[in-house]
């Protein structure tokens, strides 16, 4: 088995760049979260960590929006925003060209991926790392699922393309790590900033968790739009990787609705062993 | 104020180039400098009709909230421009009550009620 570690874990720009003006127990308790889920990355031994993320228009624009698209670089550079803004300093971030192109090649036995030899990572993906892998030791590839810009794949090809990377990674030696990053609901950069439907977000991580896969495929864009945000439509990203750990339940070890943050907080992390 | 419907159709062209301005802005440094040192230079390569011209150079951040620049990028124009978070968040509020809700795209606001 080289699937060795999967979670998902909300990736706010506010997390970092508004920390100064959040209440320090929801800072701490949620910072204290993403160290747990840190240790736990580190415990599972990765040789590299697979981000399957929603990015907001840093590197793909409606000129030319991929469904999927996954990193083959040397390299990648992030955050893409001004660091102060953020929270983050710039640097580079190693891939790795080789475990990257196996991965697309067998992903796209299943899938129509695209793939990209550079990438700015932006704060879907910043934050997270900023959190996982503060030392920038760990090779990253990164995947986007386009959650900005309709049309937006469908939830069942969201669980397809989890189905195909479990596969890819099943077939290369090295061990992996994957964490998907979104929101569940909310609506930022809105004058709506700050609003959480807690009880939208708990259904849907009840589901996540029990890998319900006809439950978590039971919403319809339309309907998230109305009741969780535009921001809600990036529960792609768990529920991609729902679809690589089919079977297998999930255990949410953090959630808050932290509004400065502009989303409910999340750190979750699917049980391998238990299967 | 009524939440606007999901439209999955695409942005006018016009809007469309307006959010290629500021996506590439977010991208490049250098140009960045180049377009807050002539406007004018910068903004005659993309498709914009004069609504959009003036309030990308006023900038009136609320008024670009109003004619459908997503909020992803839209909010990075506004730092950009010198907004702090809660500015940026009371220019779109402000606009609101002047010009009702956003005219296209994802980012309309359904209660305005959140927190900043
Ligand atoms: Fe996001």
């Amino acid at each position: 088995m080289s699937l060795v570690f999967a979670g998902v874990c909300s990736h706010a720009p506010g997390i970092t760049g508004r920390k100064h003006m959040a209440d320090p127990d929801d800072a701490d308790t949620f910072y204290a979260a993403f160290d747990d889920m840190r240790q736990a990355l580190e415990a599972s031994r990765p040789d590299a960590l697979v981000v399957i993320a929603a990015e907001h228009f840093a590197n793909f624009f409606m000129n030319n929006m991929p469904a999927y698209c996954m990193g083959m670089a040397e390299d990648y550079q992030g955050p893409i925003e001004d660091p102060d803004w953020l929270g983050i300093q710039r640097r580079t971030i190693p891939g790795n060209v080789d475990l990257s192109r196996r991965l697309i090649e067998t992903i796209m036995q299943d899938v129509d991926l695209a793939y990209a030899e550079e990438w700015k990572f932006d704060h879907g993906i910043s934050v997270p790392l900023n959190f996982l892998t503060p030392r920038y030791d760990l090779p990253v590839i990164p995947v986007n699922i386009n959650c900005q810009g309709p049309p937006l794949t469908p939830l069942h090809r969201a669980w397809a393309f989890g189905q195909a990377l479990r596969k890819a990674c099943d077939a290369v030696p090295e061990r992996i790590a994957i964490v998907g990053t979104g929101g569940i609901s909310h609506w930022p950069a809105t004058p709506d900033s700050g609003k959480i439907d807690e009880a939208w977000d708990r259904d849907f991580l009840d589901r996540w968790c029990k890998n319900d896969k006809q439950r978590l495929l039971d919403y319809s864009d339309e309907q998230t739009y109305l009741d969780a945000g535009q921001g809600g439509f990036e529960i792609r990203t768990f529920i991609a990787v729902s679809g690589a750990t089919e079977g297998l339940s999930g255990k949410v070890h953090y959630y808050r609705p932290i509004p400065i943050f502009a989303v409910g907080c999340t750190v979750g992390i699917v049980e391998l062993e238990a299967a | 104020m009524a939440p606007t419907k999901y439209r999955y159709w695409g942005a006018d062209m016009s809007l469309y180039y307006v959010q290629k301005l500021l996506y590439n802005l977010n991208r490049d440094e250098k140009l960045q400098k180049a377009y807050f040192a002539d406007q004018d230079s910068v903004l005659q390569d993309y498709r914009l009709d004069e609504e959009e011209i003036t309030a990308l150079k006023k900038p009136d951040i609320g008024m670009l909230y109003i004619l459908g620049v997503n909020g992803q990028i839209l909010m990075h124009y506004a730092a950009m421009c010198g907004y702090a978070w809660p500015d940026y968040i009371q220019a779109m509020r402000d606009a609101l009550a002047e010009h009702g809700n956003v005219r296209a795209g994802l980012y309309a606001t359904t209660d305005g009620k959140g927190a900043v």
